[in-house]
């Protein structure tokens, strides 16, 4: 029996060889994640069970529960997932174009220019009384403007016959210590207020998502996040490396950048909103290439469901556990995330 | 090789002396508040009590001493992990260390409320240790060892873990956030000479062993294989000069917090300086780290005045694009 099936749209534009196995597992995945989706809306200071919230969300709920889940649980419900997909997806692409399985937005730099970009304007559109003179709408722009900015950094400091891979994660590394060091600046110069609340936003929390974050963020992660899936086999033929990438007749410097451009949109777009939850775009690629394997065209789907598992529970142990202090989800992510990477160099030994 | 032959290099390091003593004063000199030389000199010779020469004797002197202490010490805990490593980019910065000490001290201060800056320095060396080690270990799994990327990319995880615990923890506690957040950015200001006065042996005794080690360090940057066959202990001079890294970077982020990047252009400047033998690297750098620390936190002072850049930013500011130039100029071992 064929363990692929083939799968072609617009005379072979887009094109992709779908694993069977790789089916299954988006599918548990997918079960998994709606079954976290209701866990994580009935949990709370005030618990409804899940029942309930099934109920509640086709309409037939009581008021109260009602009101509680639509305007409060579910924007960051939503939000949470976003951003768990989008730094997935982003850590995805990421980890084909340097080829290197250790690479991800927040060791790039991408995160640290978007999280200097928040805390600028912060302490720069804050008048004496601490408010902000500028619509607070502006900041998920700043932080998209940041992130972008960065990566165009990043990319032109590393460009020398071409962007090597290497000289790109290095760069960014260098590049991430200077935006780290901006950041405590401006936290510094803004007024305290402004320093904690930037310090929640930069540890990475999606406390406070509303629905108008939604609308925003859920269109802009499901259109690239497209663009990126069409872009699979790209990226399948990015990561057997420069020499054989370009033997089999691929742009590869162009390709290259553009799959850079996709993934500083959705880290932007993440950071925007979810602030600097680290490690996500590193773990969930791994994750799914040990449970789909390395094609990118089942990869990069499934790596999407496990980021959006993996910030959802961030977020509920983090809003749940040591109720009513709310720890921020990226402390979470952090302390499983550093770990695995640990883990994960320990494994990469032998290639 | 700037500096070709022996008495060129002592020439150059007793110019650099009499340069520190000089930069040292100046940044005794100049600040926000407004002294003259002479009234630097007669708070010394003949302190009347008036407050310019209070601020010279008990904030700018204690501040030049800390700046340049941290400076040197940070220079050559760089120079010993760039040999030990055989890594271009390796610093106490950006392996994590500083922010592993920076975590143990946050920790402290917020979970126990610890206040005490001896309880300070004895937790930044623990911190210090725990990712020095951590680091190490992450980065020399496998078959090749510590090659420049990986242990790069293993001190790049570690520092992301730290600080992001560490913002965790003052997420939590606001009121130390505005306590420590300077102090993360790594700062000389404000402290006073008796928190130098409690570290500076500890930072002696690294510098004393760093020097001792220079000619063995030799040795060691040729291969472990060639080191070992030349009858050096090659285990044991690595750990011995590990733990001068744990002194001098645990010691000098317990004294003004995390300042990075020091360690890893100053190094680079002294070799090009002086080459390769560290008999000569090791004193240079430490004189060179001294300065360009005391430079930076005179400069920060300038920025923005009336209030200051840490000067962690500006060492930050000026490192980064050395740190570009050398990730650009490639490595020879992948």
């Amino acid at each position: 029996m064929n363990k692929y099936k083939s799968f072609r749209l617009f005379g072979g534009f887009i094109s992709y060889l779908l694993d069977k196995k790789a089916i299954n597992v988006f599918a548990v995945l997918l079960l998994l994640l709606l079954a976290l989706f209701l866990l994580s809306a009935s949990a709370g200071q005030m618990f409804i069970s899940p029942l309930q919230v099934a109920k509640a969300l086709l309409g037939a709920g009581n008021e109260l529960e009602t009101m509680v889940i639509t305007s409060f649980r579910l924007p960051r419900i939503v939000v949470a997932m976003m951003v768990g997909m989008a730094l997935a997806v982003a850590g995805g692409i990421l980890q084909g174009i340097i080829r290197n399985p250790l690479a991800s937005p927040d060791i790039i730099g991408l995160t640290g220019g978007a999280s200097f970009a928040v805390v600028s304007f912060l302490a720069l559109f804050s008048d004496k009384n601490n408010s902000l003179t500028v619509s607070i709408g502006w900041l998920p722009l700043a932080a998209f403007a940041g992130a972008a900015i960065t990566a165009f950094i990043v990319y032109s400091f590393a460009w020398k016959n071409g962007a090597a891979p290497t000289r790109l994660v290095l760069i960014g590394i260098g590049i991430s210590a200077l935006m780290q060091a901006g950041t405590t600046m401006m936290m510094i110069l803004g007024p305290i207020y402004r320093a904690s609340q930037a310090n929640i936003w930069i540890t990475g929390s999606v406390n406070g998502a509303k629905w108008t974050d939604v609308y925003i963020l859920v269109p802009l992660v499901l259109i690239i996040m497209s663009i990126a899936f069409a872009l699979g086999r790209n990226l399948n033929v990015q990561e057997l490396g420069e020499d054989i990438a370009l033997g089999m007749g691929t742009k590869v410097e162009k390709q290259r950048l553009f799959l850079l451009v996709i993934a500083t949109a959705l880290t932007g777009g993440a950071v925007a909103f979810g602030g600097g939850i680290g490690f996500v775009g590193l773990m969930a690629p791994h994750m799914a290439r040990r449970l789909v394997g390395s094609d990118f065209g089942a990869l990069l789907p499934v790596a999407a469901l496990i980021g959006a598992v993996l910030v959802l529970v961030a977020d509920l142990i983090g809003r749940t556990l040591f109720a009513p202090l709310e720890i921020p989800a990226g402390v979470f992510t952090a302390s499983i995330g550093a770990p695995y990477f640990i883990y994960l160099l320990y494994k990469t030994r032998n290639t | 090789m700037l500096l070709k032959t022996v008495s060129q290099k002592t020439l150059g390091f007793s110019f650099l002396l009499v340069f520190l003593f000089f930069i040292m004063c100046a940044s005794v000199v100049y600040g926000y508040t407004d002294t003259s030389w002479s009234t630097a000199k007669e708070a010394f010779t003949n302190f009347n009590g008036s407050n310019e020469h209070i601020i010279l004797q008990s904030v700018r002197l204690p501040r030049s001493l800390i700046a340049a202490c941290v400076g040197a010490s940070l220079a050559v805990a760089g120079v010993l992990m760039q040999t030990l490593t055989k890594n271009p980019l390796a610093s106490p910065g950006t392996f994590g260390i500083n922010a592993g000490a920076g975590l143990s001290v946050v920790a402290a201060a917020t979970l126990f409320s610890v206040g005490s800056l001896q309880a300070y320095t004895w937790l930044s060396f623990l911190g210090a240790a725990v990712a020095a080690i951590g680091v190490y270990c992450a980065g020399s799994f496998g078959r090749e060892g510590l090659t420049p990327m990986k242990l790069t990319l293993a001190g790049a995880a570690i520092a992301a873990l730290f600080s992001s615990l560490t913002q965790g923890l003052l997420v939590i506690d606001e009121t130390a956030l505005e306590q420590v957040l300077f102090w993360l950015a790594g700062s000389v200001q404000g402290r006073k000479l008796e928190t130098l006065a409690g570290i500076l042996p500890y930072l002696v005794i690294g510098w004393i062993i760093s020097l001792l080690l220079a000619s063995r360090l030799n040795l060691l940057s040729m291969g472990d294989d060639v080191a070992k066959s030349l009858g050096l202990r090659v285990g044991a001079i690595k750990i011995i000069a590990a733990l001068c890294v744990i002194l001098l970077a645990g010691g000098a982020v317990a004294i003004a917090g995390p300042v990075g990047f020091i360690g890893i252009v100053i190094p680079h400047v002294t070799r090009a300086a002086v080459g390769i033998d560290h008999r000569w690297v090791m004193p240079y750098s430490a004189l060179l780290g001294a300065i360009l620390l005391v430079a930076a936190d005179i400069l920060a002072r300038y920025v923005i005045m009336p209030q200051e850049i840490p000067v962690g930013v500006m060492t930050a500011i000026i490192g980064t694009p050395f740190f570009i130039y050398i990730a650009r100029k490639g490595f020879n071992a992948k």
